[in-house]
């Protein structure tokens, strides 16, 4: 059963075609990977599916609900989170705090029980520090909750990115490049990871990443863009083998105005390459 | 630097004209504090940041090379400012320099003539530079004790017209009073004492702080929490006190900062802690004025004669959805653009107050007088005693208010839209809602303030709200700490109380204010009184090997669960 689809997606900037009528189907409690050169609309993708950019045409729906045309935090509140290819967590906030803002749309509390201090409001935040000190102990990071968020080393940052979307209670988590500017031993950390957060956690993954070694190994199904447009879809193997991909990675001559997109040779970032 | 340096010492010498002890005059010691300063700033360039730790300075032949550089850096001042005597003497420079005075020369040739004068002044200046470098070369608590009790005279001598003010009662604060202040201002006996005083003390922290300290951090959680309860009632007593103890000019001086309290309580609100900038909050201490005179007012543009405890609520609600309303326009606009449509609103308030279309009901620029004193029990709140500790419950009221919001959902949702409002909309969290409740409890809160300052004038006027006032509580917010509340009460201290006590600065006030701002920016952004955030930061960075250990570990983890993995 699919828990997200795109039916003839497009999303133009000006004159560009971003994305290119594209069809998604993500099936429920899978890891699905979008791949595909620098600037195939990876993310402009998820930033269609959470409601940040707005899509000219097509529907999106999530658990047969349409959710193109809404604001990014009735998104949110429907069950998608998402995590960024360029780190953006609260940095002047603590460890703790990133996690308790994440529960935000759970908590019932108000600011006149704040003020008031009622004893609904005090047992509020009880429960919504245990539940985030719960988190941190998932993502490993409950010994050092009262940092602040910019002090983190590199790879805790990724970890509590994830654990301030899991805060959210996601069904599906959109996650960009979670394992950029890692070396390959933390690479494989972080598949065994994002595998622990759909069997333990049963939630629903789609996954940009640009380290193919990654994506083979942890994907149960594989799209590659190009130029905005689905050029493959299927297993890892299926994709790995498609001639339309090694076209699209190895950077064949095309027939494309030279205008428009260069003609270069265009290659997979090297693994463990560049962050952001 | 010696250029700097000169232009230092050249700016110092425009300022000398605040002499208050007999002795030695202000002026005088800014000249000699200037020196001092750069001696110790020399020193601190050439001998390495910190003495102990380096060891640069333990050998003797650098010691004595530091030192005859500070010495040179201080006859550097001097020299400028003979040259500023030569040139002084045969260029008419008051044409252009209206504090080159005579009383100038003689300050600074200490009244002899040219010659000696010079000689004496460049022997000063270059043994205040050395000064400076055996400030720096001694050791920490050393330093520390001396400078504590140079700068207790120095307060002494600034602040001698309050602390006179405050000693007046007969009995024991006369006696004090006769033991540190002469006609003219502190005595040479009351300064040494002062300063003597202050050493003690500050040795024997120097020595037993530590001590101290550890002794309070061993005690049970019961007995922290008596120490801290006493601590709090003792500093509620004092607040309590200030007014009978300072007389009518200490209240109204704090009735004035209460008053930018509370204004800057409720601006925090939106910059510091949803880091949604406004340079229109007058609008909100504007509105909550009004609101309150046309509710009480005797006056023809009274409309409703209520009393003054059933207006302020009136004032709070009706500022409060002036906030929102205020929101509303501006919840699109981000950063800059954002500062200048604040500006724009804050203004639209005060115009439209002014204007000749609301005239009758709003007085125009005549505003609207006989706005009663509320009364208490019987009780008429009329002198700036009595409005003292309405101003005080009021700020103490909104600082709670502002305290519970800040750790709650509420307050983190804030504080997310400040640090990234895409990320926070992307949590879930809702912008529209978010943002008008910070514009609306801000603005209660401004409001609050201008019911007050409506009764302690007994009309309002137009011109009481101008821009001057919106950029005076951003810049004390900005001075104590953004996201603060203690830096709120801290700023306006300083910011508002200072200026006050200091009349005697006069024009130089904005000068000073300046100067200090943009120290601080360079120096201490994160304001006199950070917020808990930063505050948590800097607590790292003291324990820094903790810190590192903890990583060691978490990435000993990494390891282990790395090689079972594989």
């Amino acid at each position: 059963m699919p828990i997200l689809v795109t039916e003839q997606m497009t999303k133009r900037f000006g004159g560009l075609v971003a994305i290119n009528a594209l069809d998604l189907e993500v099936t429920d409690r899978v890891i699905h990977s979008i791949i595909g050169p620098n600037g195939a609309g990876k993310t402009t993708v998820f930033n269609c599916v959470t409601g940040f950019y707005r899509p000219e045409e097509g529907r999106i729906l999530f658990r047969d609900e349409r959710v193109d045309g809404l604001l990014p935090d009735q998104i949110a509140r429907l069950g998608i989170a998402r995590t960024y290819q360029n780190i953006r967590l609260f940095g002047n906030m603590s460890v703790l705090e990133n996690v308790l803002v994440g529960q935000h749309v759970h908590l019932k509390s108000t600011w006149v029980g704040a003020i008031l201090h009622t004893p609904d409001t005090q047992r509020h935040e009880r429960d919504a520090l245990d539940e985030s000190r719960k988190l941190l102990r998932f993502v490993e990071l409950d010994r050092k909750s009262g940092f602040l968020a910019k002090n983190l080393p590199y790879g805790d940052q990724r970890r509590l990115e994830i654990a301030r979307a899991l805060a959210t209670r996601p069904a599906l988590l959109l996650l960009d490049e979670p394992a950029a500017g890692m070396n390959p031993r933390e690479s494989l950390e972080m598949m065994a990871f994002i595998r622990r957060l759909r069997d333990e956690l049963g939630i629903t993954i789609l996954l940009i990443e640009h380290q193919m070694r990654v994506v083979m190994g942890i994907s149960d199904r594989v799209t590659v863009l190009d130029y905005g447009t689905k050029i493959a879809e299927g297993t890892p193997r299926e994709v790995q083998g498609d001639p339309r991909v090694i076209e699209a990675y190895l950077g064949t001559r095309r027939t494309l105005p030279a205008s428009e997109h260069s003609t270069a040779p265009r290659r997979l970032d090297p693994p463990g390459g560049s962050p952001a | 630097m010696a250029v700097y340096l000169c232009l230092v010492g050249l700016v110092e010498t425009f300022r000398l004209r605040w002499i208050i002890a007999n002795v030695i005059g202000l002026g005088q010691m800014m000249l000699l504090i200037t020196a001092i300063v750069a001696g110790f700033v020399y020193a601190r360039r050439v001998g390495g940041r910190t003495p102990a730790a380096t060891g640069v300075s333990h050998d003797a032949p650098e010691r004595v090379r530091v030192m005859l550089g500070g010495a040179a850096v201080g006859l550097l001042v001097g020299a400028a400012l003979v040259v500023l005597l030569v040139v002084g003497s045969r260029v008419a420079l008051r044409l252009m320099f209206v504090n080159a005075s005579p009383t100038l020369y003689s300050l600074l040739t200490f009244g002899y003539d040219l010659g000696p004068g010079s000689a004496l002044l460049l022997l000063v200046e270059g043994v205040c530079g050395l000064v400076g470098t055996l400030l720096f070369l001694v050791p920490s608590g050393l330093r520390r004790t001396v400078l504590g009790g140079l700068v207790a005279v120095l307060i002494l001598s600034v602040f001698q017209d309050l602390l006179q003010l405050l000693l007046q009662s007969p009995g024991p604060p006369q006696a004090v009073r006769g033991l540190l202040f002469g006609v003219d201002g502190p005595s040479w006996s009351g300064a040494a004492l002062v300063c003597v005083v202050t050493w003690a003390l500050l040795a024997a922290w120097t020595r037993e702080g530590d001590h101290v300290r550890a002794r309070l951090a061993g005690l049970p959680p019961a007995g922290r929490r008596g120490f801290r309860a006493g601590v709090l009632a003792v500093g509620i007593v004092a607040l309590l006190l200030i007014p009978i103890a300072g007389g009518p000019f200490v209240a109204q001086v704090m009735v004035l900062v209460g008053l930018y309290t509370l204004m800057g309580l409720g601006l925090n609100l939106e910059v510091g802690f949803a880091g949604l900038l406004d340079l229109g909050f007058v609008a909100f201490f504007a509105i909550g004025a009004y609101t309150v005179a046309l509710l009480t007012s005797r006056g023809e543009q009274g409309i409703a004669h209520w009393s003054f405890w059933a207006a302020v609520p009136a004032a709070v609600v009706v500022s409060l959805l002036a906030g929102v309303l205020f929101g509303i326009p501006v919840l699109r606009v981000r950063g800059d653009y954002l500062a200048i449509a604040t500006l724009g609103l804050g203004e639209i308030v005060r115009i439209m107050v002014l204007s000749d279309a609301l005239r009758p009901w709003l007085g125009g620029s005549f505003g609207i007088l006989a706005i009663p004193r509320p009364v208490f029990f019987g009780l008429t709140l009329g002198g700036p005693q009595q409005l003292y500790y309405l101003t005080l419950v009021a700020s103490a009221l909104v600082a709670y208010i502002a305290w519970r919001l800040q750790d709650s959902r509420l307050g983190r949702a804030w504080m997310a839209i400040r640090e990234d409002e895409d990320v926070a909309q992307a949590i879930g969290i809702d912008l529209v809602s978010t943002k008008l409740l910070s514009y609306g409890l801000g603005g209660a809160m401004g409001g609050m303030g201008g019911a007050i300052f409506a009764v302690m004038l007994g009309s309002v006027f137009p011109h009481s709200f101008n821009l001057q006032i919106s950029i005076n509580v951003l810049v004390l917010i900005i001075l104590g700490g953004m996201g603060s509340l203690w830096g709120v009460v801290v700023g306006a201290l300083a910011l508002v109380g200072l200026p006050e006590l200091l009349r005697e600065f006069g024009e130089y006030r904005f000068l000073i204010y300046g100067a200090v701002l943009v120290a601080m920016m360079l120096y201490r952004p994160e304001g006199l009184v950070p917020a808990a955030a930063q505050k948590r930061e800097l607590h790292e960075g003291t324990a820094d090997e903790a810190g590192t250990g903890t990583i060691a570990v978490a990435a000993g983890n990494v390891g282990a669960a790395e090689g079972r993995g594989g």
